[in-house]
């Protein structure tokens, strides 16, 4: 079939969204955040929020996710995004909000952001990229990294007699009141991409009964960080990071 | 009405839409006040306390950007924690009011009232090359009628506004007349995220630029935007300055004190004036080097080790003398000691 034909409108069974610009992403080659954003892109256009959605991109690899998301956006500092998406929430309540931060971004330096804004029960999404390392100031040990786990300041593994143990934020913040929905993902799968774009769409028609806030984490990889292929990367994800940070519903609405 | 008291009702009657703050004495009143009155029932205000201060300011960052009238109050350590965040909404060019009730430092300091945050709130605080439009009110119905007037600014400039005040005034009960109720924003302006409009493009708020061309062209509207400032919001009072032979400068509850040791000198044949800064940022320096040509000396009283003095030395730029005398750590300076020090220093008492 020639480009012509494949471009035809007639032959067209997939496209991207509109809700996604059409400047050309960043990311590394092989790295999960381009298909995180495409789904909840794609979610958002969806359930026709474009109009109505307002994101906070936090600091990290996604700070410039505004570039990339065609929806009103605020940049906000490194770990406030909680905050920031808080004061947007409660202005415009009607309003569909969401954050999206990566692990050093919502584990460690806005851990308190993160925690409170789930307690009060923010009636926010908040998507958490965990990807067990810093990839934007390249490579250094996140508070998700995995003991044993090289980075440029665990150059000989992360010893977690000195250097602490990984967060498990996701589990952390199931246990609070506040939250009502708290799943997660990963998309490194088709079948694992179509699972998290359900978890995702979920998450964001929650918001309109005013329940909580949802938690979507998803495990991705760092091929750049963690100085292997995008198919090395994935598959050392299932075998090291998936056994640490289980996928699969952590709370789930009551019936 | 108590000071801290008043300036939270002045916050709901400016059409305020937001207020996000964390409780530190000397200025815990203000959201205690907002909590039992509950504007959400008046005007659909919203009140709301935070975990910290950091996550307070960042609040007060998300309503802004949505061009709504957010407000937050604090004393000075929980301004510092704010520092971050004043810095982001400076340079997103958001409005927004931020009211320190300054107490004195440096650390954990006291908790009595002093004026030692003028570096902060003027020079900066947070990182990078910015400024705030900074209001010092010396009676309680200054800090009723500058929230309003914050607003004000803040919307026309968008660009963050201060109100230093300090334990004195926060604490203090004065009569006060309370401006008429104003109603909150109605339509947000273009720069706010409100949601994105259909054939327009999206609405983004940052202060990331990349590339250093860019940020230097930011830098260069903002500095420009400082000249406006400049040009058309420097605000003060003078008192007596006509004949002065010696002028004071002092600004907030000092100047208060200090004008009561201009009436004393007076009264012992001693033609003193005195210059109040309203606005410390922008900072009166052409009238204030216009008075320095006619005068012998200049004492600036504060109630810290001398830091608006620095102004007031660069706008004199050596026409006449200038002094300094303050007390702090909590002290307040009686008039007797100030006109003592202007004695010793200019007069030779």
């Amino acid at each position: 079939m020639a480009e012509k034909d494949i471009i035809n409108p007639e032959n067209l069974v997939y496209e991207k969204t509109k809700v996604m610009t059409d400047k050309v992403l960043h990311y590394c080659p092989g790295c999960g955040h381009g298909t995180a954003h495409r789904l909840l892109a794609d979610v958002i256009d969806e359930l026709g929020i474009q109009g109505d959605t307002i994101g906070v991109a936090p600091v990290g690899c996604s700070v410039l996710a505004y570039y990339y998301f065609d929806v009103d956006m605020q940049e906000a500092a490194h770990g406030r995004a909680p905050a920031v998406a808080t004061g947007i929430k409660r202005v415009l309540p009607e309003k569909y909000v969401f954050t999206y931060q990566g692990d050093g971004d919502l584990a460690a330096i806005g851990t308190a952001e993160t925690i409170h804004a789930c307690n009060r029960g923010e009636n926010i999404l908040m998507v958490f990229i965990n990807n067990g390392i810093y990839g934007m100031t390249g490579g250094q040990m996140a508070p998700t990294t995995l003991p044993g786990m090289k980075s440029s300041t665990s150059p000989r593994g992360r010893d977690v007699r000195t250097m602490g143990n990984p967060l498990k934020m996701t589990e952390l913040v199931a246990q609070l009141e506040g939250t009502y929905y708290v799943t997660r993902q990963s998309v490194h799968t088709p079948a694992n991409a179509r699972k998290a774009k359900r978890a995702l769409k979920k998450a964001l028609e929650y918001q309109k009964l005013n329940k909580g806030t949802c938690f979507v984490e998803i495990v991705s990889n760092c091929p750049s960080g963690w100085k292997m292929t995008p198919v090395e990367s994935n598959k050392w994800m299932e075998e090291h990071m998936f056994p640490f940070y289980p996928l699969g519903d952590i709370k789930v609405p009551e019936k | 009405m108590k000071g801290n008291e008043a300036l939270a009702e002045a916050a709901i009657r400016a059409g305020a839409d937001a207020y996000f703050g964390y409780p530190i004495t000397p200025q815990s009143e203000v959201i205690e006040y907002l909590m039992r009155e509950n504007p959400v029932d008046r005007t659909g205000m919203q009140v709301l306390q935070a975990e910290s201060e950091v996550a307070a300011i960042n609040m007060v960052y998300g309503a802004a950007g949505c061009g709504k009238r957010a407000i937050t109050s604090s004393s000075s350590p929980g301004i510092s924690l704010k520092m971050e965040g004043i810095s982001y909404l400076a340079g997103a060019e958001l409005p927004c009011v931020i009211v320190n009730v300054v107490r004195a430092g440096p650390g954990l300091g006291t908790i009595q009232p002093s004026q030692s945050d003028y570096f902060q709130a003027v020079k900066g605080g947070g990182h990078g090359d910015y400024k705030l439009i900074v209001l010092a009110p010396a009676t309680v119905q200054e800090s009723v009628d500058f929230v309003r007037l914050a607003f004000d600014l803040a919307f026309k400039y968008r660009n963050p506004v201060m109100i230093l005040s300090d334990g004195i005034i926060g604490q203090m009960m004065e009569k006060v007349e309370l401006f008429e109720q104003q109603p909150r924003i109605a339509e947000a302006e273009e720069w706010a995220t409100v949601g994105k409009k259909p054939g327009k493009d999206s609405v983004i708020v940052t202060s990331l630029q990349l590339q250093s061309e860019e940020q230097e062209k930011v830098n260069l509207r903002l500095q420009a935007k400082y000249r406006e400032v400049e040009k058309n919001e420097v605000r003060f009072e003078t008192y007596q300055c006509e004949d002065a032979e010696y002028l004071f400068v002092a600004f907030g509850s000092c100047a208060r004190i200090t004008r009561k040791a201009m009436e004393m000198a007076r009264n012992k044949g001693i033609r003193v004036g005195l210059m109040r800064p309203q606005t410390l940022y922008p900072f009166p320096a052409e009238e204030l080097h216009r008075l320095a040509g006619q005068v012998r000396g200049i004492l600036t009283v504060e109630m810290n080790a001398g830091q608006m003095v620095e102004d007031v030395r660069l706008a004199v730029n050596g026409v006449t003398g200038v002094g300094h005398f303050g007390r702090f750590g909590g002290m307040i300076p009686s008039p007797d000691e100030i006109l003592n020090a202007l004695e010793k220093q200019f007069i030779g008492g």
